[in-house]
């Protein structure tokens, strides 16, 4: 049911882990099943350097918590912000209907490590 | 490809070879339509025939109380909607349990839209249904109790007997889905009091798409499809001969075979819990520890959810399923771990390991060898480990 490019980032996901000391975190659990997604961002002069992400939950969870670390570094926070569930998703090569929810997931922990990025400086 | 390991027997199983062989016949050499007159319609009337009885046989009923329907689901609708329209006029209320399958309680559903007052029994921590309750709610009106045998998730048996003897004595219609126990543990409708048992075939080595409603004789039902008179005119269409054939041969064999088959799997389910008890931290097991189906394994592995380790294991050539809102349809995590009690965050990493007749030693070591590191890699990367872990310190 998930296309090849769901079960690579799956099989091998980037940007997986803690970080230390990030400089934005966003932690949004999915209110449809119960999922938690964590990502962090490191930012410099506007420019997210660097991502990474910590996620308990489904395959498409997982595949698209990495693909949003990797679609994130190098934007500037109003870039990164455009960054929607369907760009994600679409990075993807889609997502079965009923896991579009997972990617909606990743957009709004990207929005809340943005914002609580902001909210720090 | 790398050996397949299949431990989903409790969603289906292979068909055996002994089966392939007597459905092949019927194929080629017995197509014609059982009503028929001519001697050719009536062999396949006799395999049918035989089919029947070795069922019937097999769990001490007659024949004529055999009713071939398109599998489980079928013969549980027939039991619940036949029961229902036929003795309607005594009452409307029938009492079943909350961790049935959806054959049973989705067609009680569908009656509550029409009237009928339902009862859905609770379960304890192990799955066992209250009996105090169900005598407490049985009423004048009380027309069925439908409480299945052996759960298809955590493979709790229930106190079937006991049951039967309490419809017994009210004069309750007494029916239970078998289609978990037969060919696993031993089904006796005298022995426990039942008046209508659902049997699918494709559980145990046969084909998919037959089974049967065992209606004992001079139960007041009524069809649920209408057409012809097949099936003493409870279930019309031309029967799937070959179905029926493969079935009463599969039955035959599973039912036969199924003491030692018991402690084969017992066996081999017991090495396997033990070494996973061993390797995994934060795990716990569902269901009873000791009224359980032989085959069945169901466990609950904290910090990860279960559709991700299912794909995990699928990668490694293992297949198992799982009760985690994650990979359901309706996002919702199985009705049966919610009975139980299971919190919703243990429910997501659920695992269901069912063992069948082609597990062997070998493949309990390597699922003991490849599930922990599965477990170490998702754990890895779940927030929620984090947090327990940091909690620790
Ligand atoms: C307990 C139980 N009842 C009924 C069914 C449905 O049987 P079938 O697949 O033959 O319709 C199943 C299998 O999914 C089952 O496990
Ligand atoms: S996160 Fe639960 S279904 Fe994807």
């Amino acid at each position: 049911m998930y296309s090849e490019k769901v079960m690579e980032h799956f099989r091998h996901p980037r940007n997986v882990g803690e970080m230390e000391n990030p400089d934005g975190t966003g932690r949004v659990g999915n209110p449809v099943c119960g999922d938690i997604m964590e990502l962090y961002i490191k930012v410099k002069d506007g420019v997210i350097v660097d991502a990474k992400f910590q996620t308990f939950g489904c395959g498409a969870a997982i595949a698209t918590s990495s693909m949003v670390t990797e679609l994130v570094k190098g934007k500037t926070l109003d870039e990164a912000l455009k960054i929607s569930n369907k760009t994600v998703a679409e990075a993807l090569d889609g997502l079965p209907a009923n896991k579009l929810h997972c990617s909606v997931l990743a957009e709004e922990a990207l929005q809340a490590a943005i914002e609580d990025y902001r909210k720090k400086v | 490809m790398k050996k397949l390991i299949y431990l989903d027997n409790n969603a289906t199983t292979p068909v055996r070879p002994e089966v392939v062989e007597v459905m092949d016949f019927c194929h080629t050499e017995c197509f014609g339509n059982p009503s028929t007159v001519y001697s050719f319609g009536r062999n396949a009337k006799r395999v049918m025939d035989e089919s029947r009885e070795k069922i019937a046989r097999m769990i001490d009923a007659s024949k004529d109380e055999i009713v071939f329907t398109s599998g489980g689901t079928e013969a549980d609708n027939l039991a619940v909607f036949g029961i229902a329209k036929a003795n309607k006029d005594k009452g409307k209320h029938i009492i079943t349990s909350k961790i049935e399958h959806h054959a049973v309680i989705n067609s009680c559903k569908a009656l509550e839209k029409d009237g009928f007052e339902i009862t859905y029994l609770d379960v304890d921590k192990y799955g066992i249904v209250n009996l105090e309750q169900l005598e407490r709610t049985i009423k004048k009106e009380t027309i069925l109790i439908s409480i299945m045998h052996a759960n298809n998730e955590i493979g709790t048996i229930e106190p079937i007997a006991e049951i039967g003897k309490i419809a017994k004595k009210h004069k309750i219609y007494f029916h239970s889905d078998t289609v978990q126990s037969i060919g696993k543990i031993n089904v006796d409708v005298k022995e426990m009091n039942l008046d209508m048992i659902s049997i699918s075939s494709h559980k145990l080595y046969g084909p998919k798409g037959i089974g049967c409603l065992y209606v004992k004789k001079g139960t007041r039902i009524k069809p649920i499809l209408y057409g012809g008179e097949q099936e003493h005119h409870l279930r019309a269409g031309t029967e799937n001969v070959p179905g029926i054939a493969g079935f009463g041969r599969a039955m035959e064999l599973a039912v036969t075979e199924t003491d030692k088959e018991n402690k084969r799997l017992t066996r081999l389910r017991d090495m396997l819990q033990e070494g996973l008890a061993k390797r995994i931290m934060h795990i716990i097991f569902n269901g009873h520890p000791t009224e359980r189906l032989p085959g069945t394994l169901n466990c609950a592995i904290q910090f990860i959810e279960g559709e991700s380790l299912i794909l995990k294991l699928d990668d490694l050539g293992i297949c198992a399923s799982t009760g985690s809102a994650c990979s359901s349809a309706s996002l919702e995590p199985s009705h049966v771990l919610m009975a139980i009690g299971l919190p919703h965050e243990i429910a997501h990493g659920s695992l269901r390991l069912s063992l069948g007749r082609d597990t062997t030693d070998e493949d309990i070591d390597y699922v003991l060898d490849v599930l922990p590191k599965a477990v170490e890699e998702l754990r890895a990367f779940s927030p929620l480990y984090k947090e327990f872990l940091k909690k620790g310190k």
